[in-house]
């Protein structure tokens, strides 16, 4: 059962919590296929997006899903406020807070800063990715949509390509979807692998032409090019003949194997313009699924789930 | 100020570096004027039940005055060193400006001047701690530096710490590293391993001291210099450290209680008043930098008191600066932390740091008649539960907080004046 805030898979509750979510989703996905895709359930409900980084598709996708539960959404505006002029960021939220809102969700290129935040401030926080760390809903849509496609994540082969160290993707992903049930191998050149796999439930190879045709899902991750500078990589060149998913290895896969990706993709990079547009790549499913589970979490947050836990404390109150 | 009245320390059990006796210690006009039985003096201070040992001596004392008077001063830093049981303070360089020219070493010690503990002063290896050019050396020689350090900042470039360590033995003077190879640590903020992979926190990898560590072995040989270890961390550093000294040559080193004490897991909850440098790391290298201090290779237990404002790390982990409080709790954590005999853990916290700073003819000096007076009361099984806010720093970063530690100090004597009386301090 999730709690106050969502920080990261952990906060879950596991598989239950996450099949929780996933279930409840499948309601919201049927929300917003309707004519009219709005629910009054976080009516008087206040959400505040605090992005410390640049995010279009994290930002719109949380916008929309709070706008269908008809809560109120502000925008705090990083990159032209009081934290350019050096504000801290417990001040940033307390500041936010004490305007009555409900919830923070968070994006910030610190590991950590939305634990940081949780700490000071009594709204729920969200993890909207942070730093390396964690980008928890993005690993619940992309759960559902291996769900929707294959019918369960339990017992799925998937491999995560790229560059797993520096992807808090990849790292949301590994908990849920281990969480889940299913075999995870990471595929990368080992200057891209976290220092240390100790603790963490996967396979890693560095041969993605022996392991893709052994899988049911290949999910490819963004390659940064600042990962040239760092020594990390000989060249991008070199990293898509030995890691991307071009036409030739995409022919390795089996026939029902989804290809996924959390975007924004590099074309040509980790994965072949003609391979993005296949009909196994189900990456707008992913964007379109990423409403949906996002209006799970808000509603569990604020709505039917907060009342679960706060009810009991207000009868105890009234029989005191 | 020595102070004509007499001051008798009663019914402590004496430990010094000749070893123990129950005994009373009278202190007039700044020296120890008798050891022994039945003894009295204008003034009593109670020992009953207590260690009385020379006051400790830090090599490792961020006191952040020029220039970060928010967080700490000299003064400061100085009371809390005394609390501390201290009587002696060496404060880094990584001051702004830096403590690489004789005039702020003179301000340094001027500051220090009135404070409740004798401070002293390292100074810069290089202009600016910037690693490129030698400091004046022999001009703060001259004004008693014999420490000379980069502290916060590793010397990087091979050429050059040869040179400052060839030039070093000529002045008598021991040079002192933080020891981190700044390419390889390339940005982390903690340790490199289960839990940096886990936390998503760039990490620095145990090899970026250990390379120094190493590199500084070569160089103590080629140089016959001294060099002093700050802060180890690793089990392989101890390890290196523990050979040269079999070797023969001419090294020393200090840890700080945090590192025989906390590990890496501390950082789970992104908390930044666990960020320090070198990192916590592995339980493995918490064992043996214990094993280090036990058998002798590490010699010195030293604070690394950083103290920082609490804004400063109201930040995420990464933005936060390194560094934790030490003064206050070092004592206690020996005592609680180490399993070692009190004349080992004093041994470390007093005469043997006096000897690596070239002050052991004042402070860590046997207890007799004739000796300066500089002593600490310890009631070895008191516990109490460190809180920040109750310290004398002007920061509340000490990554203890809410910890009960076992060993208290009682009074602390400078220069036979009672600074520190029952845990108050006097001044």
């Amino acid at each position: 059962m999730i709690g106050r805030h969502l920080l990261g898979v952990a906060d879950l509750g596991g598989r239950e919590g996450i099949e929780e979510i996933l279930r409840l989703t499948d309601s919201f996905v049927e929300v917003s296929e309707r004519a009219i895709p709005r629910v009054p359930a976080l009516r008087g409900k206040t959400i505040a997006w605090l992005f410390y980084e640049d995010s279009t598709r994290t930002r719109l996708s949380f916008e929309t899903a709070a706008k269908r539960l008809t809560a109120d959404t502000m925008n705090f505006s990083v990159s032209s406020s009081s934290v350019k002029k050096g504000e801290s960021l417990r001040d940033t939220a307390k500041t936010i807070e004490a305007m009555g809102i409900d919830a923070i969700v968070v994006r910030h290129a610190s590991a950590g800063a939305p634990h940081r935040i949780a700490g000071w401030i009594d709204a729920s926080v969200i993890n909207g990715g942070d730093g390396w760390h964690e980008h928890p809903t993005q690993a619940l849509l992309d759960c559902y949509t291996i769900r929707q496609h294959l019918g369960d994540v339990a017992g799925k082969r998937i491999a995560i390509v790229g560059d797993i160290k520096h992807s808090r993707v990849a790292r949301s992903d590994v908990w849920a979807f281990t969480a889940l049930g299913a075999e995870v191998t990471l595929v990368a050149p080992p200057t891209l692998l976290p220092p240390s796999l100790e603790g963490w439930p996967v396979k890693v190879s560095h041969d993605l032409d022996a392991v893709l045709p052994t899988v049911d899902v290949v999910y490819l991750l963004r390659m940064q090019r600042e990962r040239m500078t760092e020594a990390l990589l000989p060249s991008l060149r070199e990293y898509t003949h030995t890691y991307g998913l071009t036409p030739r290895r995409a022919a390795l896969l089996r026939s029902d194997a989804l290809v996924m990706h959390p975007g924004p993709m590099n074309r040509g990079v980790e994965i072949s313009a003609a391979v993005a547009d296949l009909p196994r790549s189900v990456i707008l499913d992913q964007v379109r699924n990423g409403v949906a589970v996002r209006m799970a979490v808000l509603y569990l947050l604020l709505g039917a789930g907060a009342d679960r836990i706060i009810l009991p404390e207000a009868e105890e109150l009234s029989r005191a | 100020m020595p102070d004509p009245t007499s001051v008798v320390i009663k019914g402590g059990r004496v430990v010094d570096a000749t070893g123990e006796r129950v005994a009373d210690v009278v202190v007039v006009d700044g020296r120890i004027a008798a050891v022994g039985e039945d003894l009295s003096a204008d003034r009593i201070l109670d020992a009953t039940g207590c260690i009385v040992g020379p006051g400790l001596v830090d090599l490792h004392s961020h006191l952040r005055q020029p220039g970060k008077e928010e967080a700490e001063t000299v003064e400061t830093g100085a009371r809390g060193a005394a609390l501390g049981g201290y009587t002696a303070i060496v404060a880094m360089p990584n001051t702004s400006p830096a403590i690489d020219s004789a005039g702020v070493v003179r301000e340094v010690l001027e500051l220090g001047r009135t404070a409740p503990c004798d401070v002293f002063t390292s100074g810069a290896i290089t202009v600016g701690r910037a690693g490129e050019q030698l400091a004046p050396m022999a001009e703060m020689a001259e004004l008693g530096v014999r420490l000379f350090t980069d502290d916060g900042a590793g010397v990087q470039d091979n050429r050059l710490m040869r040179r400052a360590m060839e030039y070093a033995t000529g002045l008598g003077a021991t040079l002192a590293q933080h020891c981190e190879d700044d390419a390889l640590c390339g940005g982390g903020h903690m340790h490199e391993g289960e839990w940096s992979a886990r936390l998503g926190i760039p990490g620095q990898p145990a090899e970026a001291e250990e390379l120094m560590v190493m590199r500084d072995i070569a160089l103590a040989r080629l140089t016959g210099c001294r060099i002093h270890f700050q802060h180890l961390s690793t089990e392989r550093s101890v390890a290196m450290v523990r050979d040269a000294i079999a070797a023969g040559l001419p090294v020393t080193a200090e840890a700080t209680p945090h590192h025989f004490t906390l590990t890496h897991a501390e950082c789970a909850g992104y908390d930044p008043v666990f960020k320090v440098n070198p990192p916590l790391r592995t339980a493995a290298d918490v064992a043996a930098v214990k094993a280090g201090l036990a058998d002798g290779a590490i010699g010195v237990i030293a604070t690394d008191h950083a103290p920082h404002a609490p804004e400063t790390k109201e930040l995420p982990f990464d933005e936060a600066p390194p560094g934790m409080l030490g003064l206050e709790t070092a004592l206690a954590l020996a005592l609680t932390e180490l399993d070692l005999p009190i004349q080992q853990v004093l041994a470390a916290l007093s005469w043997q740091p006096a000897a690596v700073v070239g002050i052991g003819g004042t402070h860590g000096v046997s207890i007799a008649a004739g000796q300066p007076a500089n002593l600490c009361v310890i009631d070895p099984e008191a516990t109490w539960t460190v809180d920040g806010a109750a310290m004398a720093s002007r920061s509340t970063n000490t990554p203890f907080q809410g910890r009960e530690l076992r060993g208290k100090v009682r009074h602390t004597v400078l220069h036979g004046e009672p600074v520190v009386i029952d845990g108050e301090a006097q001044r």
